[in-house]
C-alpha cells in the first residue's frame, strides 16, 4: 500500500483553497451584519436597508442583508465541497479512511461543523446571521490545524486497521462537529442575552438571531449530538476490548470522553430544570465544548495514552 | 400523625409528646433519603464523578503507567507522598471515587425505582381528567362548530385515535370532556436509560471484583499457563482466588511483524496453540484487534520484540545451546532493544555465574563504534554485549528485574565485567577463562495478555439498552390533549375548547396549531351545509343537528 503523492499534494492544495473560500464567506457574512437591517424590535430608526451600491429599493425584493447572507451561505457550501474533497483525496491517496491521525480527524470535525451550520441555515433562514461567528472560528481552526497538526499522508498503524475505525471515529467526528455548532450558538446566546439585558447598542450583536432562536439551535444540535457521542464512546469501548485488552481503562482520552459525556448530559438536564434554564444551561454547553477541545488538543499532544498514535508526528 | 397545638392561653397540663427518638431518626433519614434520591442530586453526583476523574487524567496513574508514577515521585519528592496519601495515583480505585460512585448508584436507584412503579401504574390508568381552565394550558384554542356536543367530541376522538392517542371521555362538572395521552415510550425510554446506567455500574463493579488480568513475554517456541506465578505482572479483583483461574496453556509457535515501505507497522500476528494443561493444543492465529476468545477469557497480543539467542561453551566443553531472553524495545520505530541474559546454573559454585547485558539492533549499523538500529525488521541483527562473571544475587531474597542486572551487585564487586564486544550473527566473544559466547541469531517474543472480565457482556448489554433508552427519551414526545364542549352563546352549535401539554421536543405551538387546524377541517367536513340565512337554525343548545 503506497501513497499516491500527487493525490496527497492535491489534498493539501484543496485544504488551502477551502480556507480561502471560507474566508471570503466570512467577509460576505460580515457584510450581512454590517449592512443588514436590524431585526424588527429596532427597525424603527435604523437605516433602511440600502445596499452598499444604494440600488436596492426598500420593501421590494430581498433586503440586502439577506442577499449578503445568501452569498455567504453559497460560499460556505462551496467551501464545504472543497473541504470534503480534501478528505476524499487524502483517503484515495493512502487508500484508506481519511481519519487516521489528528490532522485528518480535526479537519473532518470542522467539516461536520460547517455542514451542520449549512443545514441549519437552509432550514431556518433567521440563523444565517450567525454565519460570521461560525465561519470565523472555522477559518481559525483550519489555519491552526494546518499549521500545528499537519501530518504527511501515510498508511495506518496496525492498531487502526479495523472496521471499528469507521464506526468509532466517524461517530466521534459527527458528534464533535455538531457540538462545535452547538457551543458557538450558546456563546452567541450568552452575548445576545447580555446585550438585550443591558439594552446594549452593539450593532453587530443586535443583528444576531433572537436569544430564543440561539438557545433552540444550541439545544437541538446538542440533542442530536448527544446520542451520537454516546454511541461513539460505546463503539470506542467495544473496539478497545479487542485492541487494548479491556473495554475501559481510564486512559486519558477515555476519561475526558466520559467527562464530556457527563457535561452534555448535564446540559440537557439543565435545560429542563427550573433555575438552570437560560444562561446557566448555556454555560454548561460552553464548558462541554471546551472539554471536547481540551480532549483533542491536550490529551493528544501533552499527555500520553493509548490514543497517542493519533497525535502529530 | 397530627398534633393539634393547644390554644395559647390555656395552660396545657400535658405538652404535646415529642416524637420518640426513633421517629425522629426515621424522619431525618427520610428527609435525607428524599434529598439523596432527587434527580438534582443525581446530576450533581454525576458532575462530581466527572470532576473526580480529572486528577486521574492529569496525574500519572499506577494502573496505566508505573514508571510515570515513579518519575513523578523523583521529580516531586515532597508533594508526591502527600498526593499519594490522597490516592492521587490510584484515583479510579480510591475510596473517595468509590464513594461518589456508590452514592450516585443509590441516588439513581432511589430516583428511578419509584418512577418506574408510577409509570407502570400510569400505563394501566386512564389519562387524567381535563384541568378546569383549559385556556390556561401552554397551548390552547377555542373552536366553534354547528355540530352538537357529543358529535363534536366524536370527531375529536376519532382524529386523536388515528394519531395513536389513548382517549377517554368523561362528563365533567364543566361539561362533557375528553382526555387523551400519548408518548408513553418517552417515559419508558427515560426509565430504560436510567436503569441501564445502574446496570452498567453494576457490571463494571462485578468485573472489578471478579476479574483478573495477567501479562507475560513469551518467546517463540515457549509458552505459559494461566496462573499468577507465571505472569510478569498481574492484577486481580479482591474476590478472585488463585484456584478460580481457568486452566489454559498457550504456546507461541511463530510471530510475524509486517511493515509498510515507510516502516509503519502493518500487522502483528502470532500463531499459537492453546488448550487445557496436558491436552493436545488447538492451533489458531491471533493479532492486533483480533484476540483469542474462549469461555469469557481472552488472550491478546499487546506488543512484541526480539529475544537474541546465544550459545555458551564453557572451557570444559559443556555447551548451553541457544539460550535467550527477551530484550525490551527502547524505541518502537527501530526496535533497538535492551536486556539481560542471566545464567546462574553454569558451574558448580555460586561465583561461577555468567550474565550478559546488552543492546540489540535488529538492523544494526556501527556509527563511531556505537551500535544503533535503523530498521525495525531483523535484516542484519547485531548485539553489543558486556559479559559479567560472579554472583548474580538472584537468591538474595531481594526482587530484581529480569530485564537488567542488579547494579548493586556490580558496585559491590560480586559481579565483574569480563569482556565486551559487538557481535553479528555467528560471531563470538571469548572470555579470559576460555568461555565463548556466540551470538547465534534472534527469535521474536510476543507480549501476551490474559484477561478475564465476567462483567463485560453485562456492561455491553447495558450500554446498548442505555443508548436505546436515550434515543426514545430524546426523540419521542409525551403529549396530553384535552377537549371540552359547551353550548355556544348565541347562534347555536358548540364551542369546543382544546388544550395540550407537551413534554420534550420543543415547538409544541406549531404542532398544536397544526392539530387544531386539522380538527377544524374535520369538524367542517362533518357539519351540515351552513343553514340558509332565512330558515331558522336549530335552537341554541338543542343539540339536534343531524349527523
Ligand atoms: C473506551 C474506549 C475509547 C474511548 C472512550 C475513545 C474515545 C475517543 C474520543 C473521545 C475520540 C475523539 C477525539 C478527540 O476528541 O480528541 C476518539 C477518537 C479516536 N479514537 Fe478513540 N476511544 C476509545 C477507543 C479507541 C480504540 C480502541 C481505538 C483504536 C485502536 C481508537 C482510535 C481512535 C482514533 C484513531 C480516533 C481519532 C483520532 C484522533 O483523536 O485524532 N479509539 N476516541
Amino acid at each position: 500500500m503506497s501513497v499516491d503523492q500527487s493525490l496527497a499534494d492535491l489534498s493539501d492544495t484543496l485544504f488551502s483553497i477551502s480556507v480561502a473560500v471560507y474566508s471570503v464567506a466570512v467577509v460576505a457574512f460580515s457584510a450581512q451584519l454590517a449592512f443588514g437591517r436590524r431585526p424588527a424590535r429596532e427597525l424603527v430608526g435604523a437605516a433602511v436597508g440600502a445596499g452598499p451600491d444604494g440600488t436596492s429599493i426598500p420593501g421590494a425584493g430581498r433586503a440586502p442583508s439577506s442577499r449578503w447572507g445568501l452569498i455567504g451561505l453559497a460560499l460556505t457550501a462551496l467551501g464545504a465541497l472543497v473541504h470534503a474533497a480534501v478528505l476524499v483525496t487524502r483517503g484515495m491517496a493512502a487508500d484508506r479512511l481519511p481519519w487516521g491521525n489528528m490532522y485528518e480527524f480535526a479537519t473532518a470535525v470542522v467539516l461536520v461543523g460547517v455542514v451542520s451550520f449549512v443545514v441549519l441555515a437552509v432550514r431556518v433562514p433567521g440563523v444565517r446571521t450567525m454565519g460570521a461567528f461560525v465561519l470565523a472560528p472555522v477559518v481559525l481552526s483550519l489555519v491552526a490545524i494546518g499549521l500545528f497538526l499537519y501530518t504527511e499522508t501515510g498508511p495506518l498503524v496496525a492498531a487502526l486497521r479495523s472496521s471499528w475505525l469507521a464506526v468509532h471515529v466517524s461517530s466521534a467526528i459527527l458528534g464533535f462537529g455538531v457540538f462545535f455548532v452547538s457551543g458557538i450558538a450558546s456563546v452567541l446566546y450568552l452575548l445576545r442575552v447580555r446585550h438585550d439585558a443591558t439594552g446594549g447598542s452593539s450593532s453587530v450583536l443586535s443583528r444576531l438571531p433572537a436569544a430564543a432562536t440561539l438557545d433552540r439551535v444550541a439545544h437541538r444540535t446538542a440533542v442530536f449530538g448527544f446520542p451520537v457521542w454516546t454511541f461513539a464512546v460505546i463503539a470506542g469501548a467495544i473496539w478497545a476490548e479487542s485492541a487494548w485488552g479491556r473495554f475501559w481503562g481510564w486512559d486519558p482520552k477515555e476519561t475526558w470522553a466520559f467527562i464530556a459525556w457527563v457535561v452534555y448530559a448535564g446540559y440537557l438536564h439543565a435545560r429542563t430544570t427550573a433555575g438552570w434554564r437560560g444562561r446557566p444551561a448555556a454555560w454548561v454547553n460552553v464548558v462541554g465544548l471546551v472539554v471536547m477541545v481540551f480532549n483533542l488538543l491536550y490529551v493528544n499532544m501533552v499527555s500520553t495514552g493509548l490514543h497517542s498514535y493519533a497525535g502529530v508526528s | 400523625m397530627t398534633i393539634t397545638a393547644p390554644p395559647r392561653p390555656a395552660a396545657a397540663p400535658q405538652p404535646p409528646a415529642r416524637p420518640s427518638a426513633g421517629r425522629r431518626a426515621l424522619g431525618l433519614w427520610l428527609r435525607w433519603w428524599r434529598r439523596l434520591t432527587a434527580m438534582r442530586t443525581a446530576i450533581i453526583l454525576l458532575f462530581l464523578l466527572a470532576l473526580a476523574a480529572i486528577p486521574g487524567s492529569l496525574l500519572p496513574q499506577r494502573t496505566l503507567n508505573q514508571n510515570a508514577v515513579r518519575q513523578y515521585f523523583a521529580e516531586h519528592p515532597t508533594l508526591a507522598p502527600v498526593l499519594d496519601r490522597l490516592y492521587a495515583f490510584d484515583v479510579f480505585s480510591s475510596p473517595w471515587f468509590a464513594a461518589v460512585y456508590l452514592l450516585l448508584f443509590i441516588s439513581l436507584i432511589g430516583c428511578v425505582v419509584p418512577r418506574a412503579v408510577e409509570h407502570a401504574r400510569a400505563l394501566r390508568a386512564a389519562p387524567p381528567p381535563a384541568p378546569r381552565r383549559l385556556l390556561r394550558l401552554p397551548d390552547s384554542a377555542e373552536l366553534t362548530t354547528p355540530l352538537a356536543g357529543p358529535a363534536t367530541l366524536d370527531v375529536v376522538e376519532e382524529e386523536l385515535r388515528v394519531r395513536r392517542f389513548r382517549v377517554v371521555r368523561r362528563s365533567g362538572r364543566d361539561g362533557e370532556e375528553l382526555s387523551a395521552e400519548k408518548g408513553f415510550w418517552k417515559e419508558t425510554g427515560n426509565l430504560l436509560f436510567h436503569l441501564s446506567l445502574v446496570a452498567l455500574l453494576l457490571g463494571l463493579a462485578g468485573g472489578k471484583l471478579w476479574g483478573y488480568e495477567g501479562s507475560i513475554l513469551v518467546t517463540e517456541g515457549q509458552g505459559f499457563c494461566n496462573s499468577f506465578q507465571q505472569y510478569d505482572t498481574y492484577s486481580a479483583g479482591p474476590l478472585v482466588e488463585g484456584s478460580d483461574l481457568s486452566p489454559l496453556c498457550v504456546d507461541l509457535e511463530d510471530f510475524r511483524a509486517e511493515y509498510e515501505e515507510n516502516l509503519t507497522a502493518a500487522s502483528f500476528t502470532a500463531d499459537i496453540t492453546y488448550g487445557a494443561p496436558g491436552e493436545e493444543g488447538r492451533p489458531t492465529t491471533i493479532g492486533v484487534n483480533d484476540p483469542l476468545r474462549i469461555d469469557g477469557d481472552r488472550v491478546y497480543v499487546t506488543g512484541h520484540g526480539y529475544s537474541p539467542r546465544f550459545t555458551v561453551t564453557l572451557p570444559d566443553g559443556t555447551v548451553f545451546e541457544d539460550v535467550s531472553a527477551p530484550f525490551l524495545p527502547a524505541d518502537q520505530a527501530t526496535m533497538s532493544s535492551e536486556g539481560a541474559l542471566k545464567l546462574p546454573d553454569l558451574g558448580a559454585g555460586v561465583d561461577d555465574q555468567l550474565a550478559i547485558e546488552g543492546f540489540f539492533a535488529p538492523t544494526g549499523v556501527l556509527q563511531g563504534g556505537i551500535l544503533t538500529s535503523i530498521d525495525p525488521r531483523a535484516l542484519a541483527p547485531q548485539v553489543a554485549i558486556i559479559a559479567y562473571q560472579g554472583y548474580l544475587g538472584l537468591d538474595s531474597g531481594l526482587p530484581q528485574s529480569v530485564y537488567s542486572l542488579d547494579a548493586s551487585q556490580i558496585e559491590r564487586g560480586s559481579l565483574s565485567e569480563v569482556g565486551r564486544a559487538n557481535l553479528a550473527a555467528g560471531e563470538s566473544l571469548t572470555l579470559p577463562d576460555g568461555t565463548t559466547i556466540t551470538f547465534t541469531g534472534v527469535s521474536q517474543f510476543a507480549a501476551l495478555q490474559f484477561s478475564h472480565d465476567p462483567g463485560q457482556v453485562w456492561v455491553l448489554v447495558s450500554a446498548i439498552a442505555l443508548l436505546v433508552g436515550l434515543l426514545a427519551l430524546l426523540l419521542l414526545r409525551r403529549e396530553r390533549f384535552f377537549a371540552r364542549v359547551g353550548a355556544a352563546a348565541e347562534d347555536g352549535g358548540t364551542v369546543l375548547t382544546v388544550g395540550s401539554l407537551t413534554r420534550g421536543g420543543g415547538e409544541s405551538a406549531t404542532r398544536f396549531a397544526e392539530l387544531t387546524g386539522e380538527l377544524r377541517t374535520a369538524l367542517a367536513a362533518r357539519s351540515p351545509e351552513p343553514p340558509a340565512p332565512s330558515s331558522g337554525g336549530a335552537a341554541p343548545g338543542s343539540g339536534g343537528s343531524p349527523e
